[in-house]
């Protein structure tokens, strides 16, 4: 690791003067909370920053429900989020996509804000032997295209950059329409989580919406029928333990056996989680029907450029929909 | 008082220690005034060092050296090669010249107080090359003959091919995969005067030491090599890699013991691979299923310093019975470092072709893919001529196919279905050769009706602890808690490779003879007693025997190969493309199991290892550098529990080999790994009607 | 691995950062250690305390070799700074055992043959406990999945989950550790 000064602030006003910022490589001082990727990226020499800002213990990490929904405090861990009754119960969608992520060491280590600011796997990004990386060092190139790229997002794509966002928990919150409230010194502001992440377009190595000095502070998910119809399917190359290939969040309300309203986000294929709204439009009114199912599937390719390895993606990702739609929809 | 501990499932004798935390492995040892190396390793895959600017480095905190090609000592680099060390080229120099033949070749060594330290200040080295064109993509190589060139023949090949009823011919790929052991390969090198201390992890403590002397132009027996528990290896820590060489370098010039231990990316570069092969086969069949010719191609990449070779073709010729065969093995020499043995070497590969091929004829002929190999099997090796020591493949179809319930099996493509799932049953044989090398071993009775023995063979993992010690109370007529034996260290007796399976057959011979020696000695002098324990009272000294065992002609007179037989149930999801293994049973006939619990372990690793092999691992190389891109745990995918079939099954057909060597062993480590991978594919071909020929596959070959 | 710093970060990091003074609590003993503020847990227990029982293999959290358990739950000593967890009740593999009495699923371990090289054993021993711990060893399917995290490349995992069920049998959910 690059020498940092590490500072532990008392409380979060101290911490956020300090002004870190999470999501960009070209920020002299980081934040750290559960640190389970923080430290593979300095370890790995990704992230270089001089200073580094413990949140341990600054940050609220209470999981409340109430009629509104669900409030996460950031500092919750992903265990206690999977684990817990009540989003078990009426949030299911975040519990599987959880479930489905990592391991269960880390998900005792990592915090919600931390998931869904882990940076990308892309293995261009995460290996300093490569000189180019627009991510990593803005203006280098981008070594994924014309490279093994088969890891690679094939939506929201620039010629700046194709990594994709590896976080499941996003995806299932993008579906739920959840929202993140962040904390600055100069106060809070909260956005739709599916504007937090920004497309690389020219700046890919500006990951989120975050300035310096802001954190998340909590992530809420309005209360909906649907969250409790859903299902979050992951595929992958092994059996557990592995970033998606292509993952597929889906939240449905039902209307006797057609779809009334579905909610849909795919992972592994965007540079950032990836809500699919014409699919969500083809899909209402529509039955449990594969032959319905694969049309309204197939408008998640519209706009989709793969790079040659990563071309099955934009097959895999529509049999994926169809497939989660399919067992949300028999869910009862 | 004699036991019969031979045959026994004995649980491991170092078990505690695993268990405890108490196992010492090599980067554990403490060695006063410790510091740590950290290399520098080349970012480009051909060219030179233009300029290296070392200045920021030598000023950071805590570093001690910093050792380029342009001040590091000349070392002598006297000729020397292993068993495992490739018969043509020379292993590569390190800080030698500015010379730079693959990515991440060492360039520069860190040397520091710190851990952190190190590794920061080799990040601080500025290195910039004049970079050369490179061949990193096998695709683009050129393949040349072996030296000498590798091609064997028997009847015409060409000629029946072109005559026979039935013929097919498919090109097979095996992508480069890398061993991965958990425990990544470590040294610390600690010099007194001219004496050379190195806690290494390696699979052949004697060639490690003679390798370092002969490349720091010292005697041999000035170096010692410890290494009582490795960390997995599956053939990584055969050969000695460059970094060992560099703790000693760094040692020197520090005057401090040093310790490296590799980064999990950096085994990717420093440590060897399984080969990437492309392999062209053609079968040739009459219409009831008689092969009338084989022709099997191979070609895999090796470096531009050293051509390694491993026995992909060989089984070719004595597999199945076949009057016309051709084999050709060819390398790509590319600017890659030296691959190495990995688990199964050779067969596990050329028996993935070899194995999907006969699995294409049946289907081909619409005959039983069990029934097709029967209808081949052969009642001596066809190629060298030589009757079988043993060979049980009949008994091993036969008990494999039984406990799997293959004769329920339709042979439609797509004709099983399990919800959504397709579900497919294959099969493939197996085989690896019974080798055996010269070893020493020494026993030693003590007074007290206790024993030691000791040969400095490796224990990788398969339990040379636990079996050896076995053999030698059994032998000695000890219960087995009052006979300790050590193994891992230069100044026991010589033991050959630990690699190969030939371990029990090796070290297990001398293990067994130089107790016997040492028993009849104890008796002979204890004053007409049988009993070994009431011989020692009465000596009241220690009684030893060393032995130096070797084989005899008997791999002149007979080939020596276990066998076996893998039926594997998959589940693969039509439409997502994702493969799981449901069931697997392996039957092998491997001569006499000394210890059937540790060998099933041995047997169901090896089948974990297949399904990696199968449908996960593959180093990603990018074609146009030459780096690793996957050089993780997290992208490169070896099996995790939840990829581990619900059932998993061995046999051991019983085998009774009287020739192979004196135990009776034929060693299943590499055999449990043959076989694994073409039954997955041919199961997967049976789920869904594709055939798949190359490794791994994932989800997008399926869809 | 080698990589270009620049330029400018390369002259900041002659600006040596203090070590920190800091107190482990590690198998029920308090340790003082003055550390590097980059050492992780598992370096500090390591290379410092030197309890080499939590294994590394591969430093990124990829592997499951250096896990512990930390204030009862299971997590990866690698991904953890030192300095920053400081006051955290840490159980390593050697504070599993009672004095000479094996924690049952250290005897079943033993008993099952659940390891090969061993390498890997600490770490799917102490993510064993966890699992017995936390509820999840009801069936062989679902320890697969909550073991998923500690790889073995000899491929014991078989017989890990046999020995995880005898321990979970003999333990309960309710203690195991």
């Amino acid at each position: 690791m690059h020498p940092f000064t590490l500072d532990r602030p008392r409380d979060l006003a101290a911490a956020l003067a300090l002004r870190a910022q999470a999501g960009r490589n070209d920020a002299p001082a980081e934040y750290i909370a559960g640190g389970t990727d923080m430290v593979q990226l300095l370890q790995e020499y990704v992230r270089q920053p001089e200073r580094l800002v413990s949140l341990a213990g600054l940050l609220d990490n209470r999981i409340e429900i109430g009629p509104q929904g669900l409030r996460l405090g950031v500092a919750a861990t992903m265990a206690e989020v999977a684990a817990d009754p009540a989003v078990v119960e009426q949030f299911p969608l975040i519990s599987e996509a959880l479930l489905n992520s990592a391991s269960p060491q880390v998900r005792n280590q990592a915090t919600m804000g931390g998931n869904l600011l882990q940076r990308t796997r892309c293995p261009y990004f995460r290996d300093v032997g490569y000189a180019a990386c627009n991510k990593r060092a803005p203006g280098s190139g981008c070594a994924a295209i014309g490279g093994e790229n088969r890891w690679h997002a094939v939506l929201g794509t620039s010629d700046d950059c194709i990594a994709t966002n590896p976080s499941d928990l996003a995806v299932a919150l993008v579906a739920l329409d959840a929202a993140v409230e962040i904390r600055g010194a100069g106060g809070s502001r909260s956005l739709p989580l599916v504007d937090f992440h920004r497309l690389p377009a020219a700046t890919p190595h500006i990951e989120t919406v975050l300035e310096p000095g802001e954190v998340i502070a909590a992530i809420t998910v309005p209360a909906s029928s649907a969250a409790r119809r859903s299902h979050y399917l992951k595929v992958r190359d092994r059996a557990s333990f592995e970033f998606a290939v292509v993952s597929a969040a889906v939240a449905l309300e039902m209307d006797g056996a057609r779809i009334r309203q579905a909610r849909i986000a795919l992972g592994g294929v965007g540079t950032k989680p990836w809500r699919v709204p014409r699919v969500e439009a083809a899909l209402a009114g529509a039955s449990l029907e594969p032959q319905s199912l694969r049309q309204a599937a197939a408008l998640a390719a519209e706009n989709a450029h793969g790079r040659g390895h990563n071309d099955f993606k934009i097959e895999l990702m529509q049999r994926a929909i169809v497939r989660a739609v399919e067992i949300a929809g028999a869910r009862a | 008082m004699t036991t019969a501990l031979i045959g026994q499932p004995i649980s491991r004798v170092d078990g505690r220690r695993k268990v405890t935390g108490a196992a010492t492995y090599v980067a554990e040892f403490q060695a006063p005034g410790l510091v740590h190396g950290a290399i520098v390793r080349s970012t480009v895959a051909n060219g030179r060092i233009a300029s290296i600017d070392s200045s920021a480095a030598q000023q950071a905190p805590g570093v001690i050296a910093v050792l380029t090609h342009q001040n590091a000592p000349k070392l002598a680099y006297r000729a020397h090669k292993g068993a495992p060390d490739p018969g043509i080229g020379e292993r590569l120099h390190v800080l030698q010249a500015d010379r730079v033949s693959h990515q991440g070749q060492p360039v520069a060594l860190v040397i520091a107080e710190g851990l952190e330290q190190a590794v920061h200040a080799a990040m601080l080295v500025r290195v910039t090359y004049a970079p050369e064109a490179a061949i990193t993509d096998i695709a683009r190589a050129e393949p040349v003959p072996l030296t000498p060139p590798s091609e064997t023949r028997r009847g015409d090949p060409d000629g029946a091919l072109a005559a026979a009823e039935v013929k097919l011919g498919q090109t097979y790929v095996i992508p480069r995969e890398n061993h991965n052991p958990i425990e990544m390969h470590a040294t610390i090198a600690s010099w007194d005067g001219d004496s050379l201390t190195l806690w290494d992890k390696t699979q052949w403590v004697h060639n490690v030491a003679d390798e370092i002397a002969a490349v720091f132009g010292i005697p041999a027996r000035n170096v010692r090599v410890i290494s009582p528990f490795v960390g997995g290896a599956f053939g990584s820590a055969l050969r000695t890699w460059p970094h060992v060489t560099l703790a000693a370098l760094g040692a020197r010039v520090a005057g401090r013991p040093v310790k490296i231990m590799l980064s999990r990316r950096e085994m990717y570069y420093g440590t060897g691979f399984r080969p990437h092969t492309v392999q062209r086969v053609a079968l040739g069949a009459s219409r009831d299923g008689r092969l009338g010719a084989i022709l099997h191609n191979g070609d895999q990449e090796t470096s531009t310093y050293e051509e390694f070779t491993e026995a992909l073709l060989n089984a070719t010729g004595f597999l199945h019975s076949c009057p016309n065969v051709n084999t050709r093995h060819r390398l790509a020499p590319m600017n890659v470092h030296t691959p190495t043995y990995m688990r199964g070497p050779g067969e596990a590969s050329g028996i993935f072709a070899i194995e999907s091929a006969m699995d294409e004829l049946a289907v081909a002929l619409n005959i039983d893919p069990v029934e097709l190999r029967l209808r081949n099997e052969p009642e001596q090796d066809e190629f060298r001529q030589l009757p079988f020591s043993s060979r049980s493949t009949r008994e091993c179809y036969q008990a494999a196919a039984e406990r799997f319930g293959w004769s329920r099996r339709n042979s439609e493509p797509r004709s099983m279905r399990d919800g959504r799932q397709l579900i497919g049953w294959g099969m493939a044989t197996a085989t690896y050769g019974a080798g055996r090398a010269p070893a020493s071993a020494m026993a030693r009775l003590l007074p007290d009706g206790t024993a030691e023995v000791a040969s400095a063979a490796s224990d990788m993992g398969p339990g040379t602890w636990t079996s050896m010690t076995q053999v030698a109370a059994e032998t000695l007529g000890l219960p087995i808690e009052r006979v300790r034996f050590t193994l891992g260290d230069t100044r026991l007796p010589r033991a050959p490779v630990h690699g190969g399976s030939i371990t029990m057959a090796s070290v297990g011979s001398a293990v067994q003879a130089a107790c016997r020696k040492a028993r009849e000695d104890a008796l002979a002098r204890g004053g007409g007693t049988n009993d070994v324990t009431e011989a020692m009272r009465r000596i009241g000294q220690p009684v030893e025997a060393s032995v130096d065992s070797t084989p005899g002609d008997e791999s002149q007179r007979f080939s020596m190969h276990a066998f076996g037989a893998v039926f594997v149930e998959v589940a693969v999801d039509p439409d997502l493309g994702e493969t799981r293994v449901r069931r697997i049973v392996g039957a092998y006939g491997a001569g006499r199991i000394v210890n059937p619990k540790l060998a099933r372990s041995q047997c169901v690793g090896g089948m974990i290892g297949g399904i990696g092999m199968a449908l996960m691992e593959h180093s990603v190389v990018d074609g146009r550098n030459g780096r690793v891109s996957n050089a993780n745990f997290a992208e490169y995918a070896v099996p995790v529990h939840a990829d581990a079939p619900p059932v998993m099954d061995v046999i051991f057909v019983e085998e009774h080999d009287p020739h192979v060597n004196p135990l009776g062993v034929k060693g299943v480590g590499e055999i449990a790994m043959v076989g694994v991978a073409p039954a997955i594919t041919n199961a997967i071909f049976h789920a869904t009607g594709k055939r798949i020929r190359e490794l791994p596959v994932t989800p997008d070959k399926l869809l | 691995m080698p990589g270009f710093i620049p330029e400018a970060a390369a002259q900041a990091a002659d600006a040596r950062p203090a070590p920190l003074d800091l107190v482990l609590r590690v198998n029920g003993t308090e340790h003082r250690l003055t550390l590097d503020p980059r050492t992780t847990l598992l370096d500090a227990l390591r290379e410092h305390l030197h309890l080499t029982g939590s294994k590394k293999g591969c430093g990124l959290g990829q592997c499951g070799a250096c896990t512990v358990r930390m204030d009862g739950k299971g997590v990866k000593s690698c991904l953890s700074l030192a300095a920053l967890v400081e006051g955290r009740e840490i159980t390593t593999i050697e504070g599993l055992a009672q004095g000479d009495q094996l924690h049952p699923l250290q005897a079943a371990f033993i008993e099952r043959d659940a390891f090969q090289c061993g390498y890997c054993t600490s770490g799917q021993i102490m993510a064993g406990v966890a699992c017995i711990a936390e509820g999840h060893a009801g069936s062989p399917q679902e320890i697969r999945d909550w073991m998923s995290g500690n790889l073995c490349r000899c491929g014991a995992y078989d017989h890990i989950v046999a020995a995880i069920q005898d321990a979970a049998g003999a333990t309960g959910p309710a203690r195991g550790g």
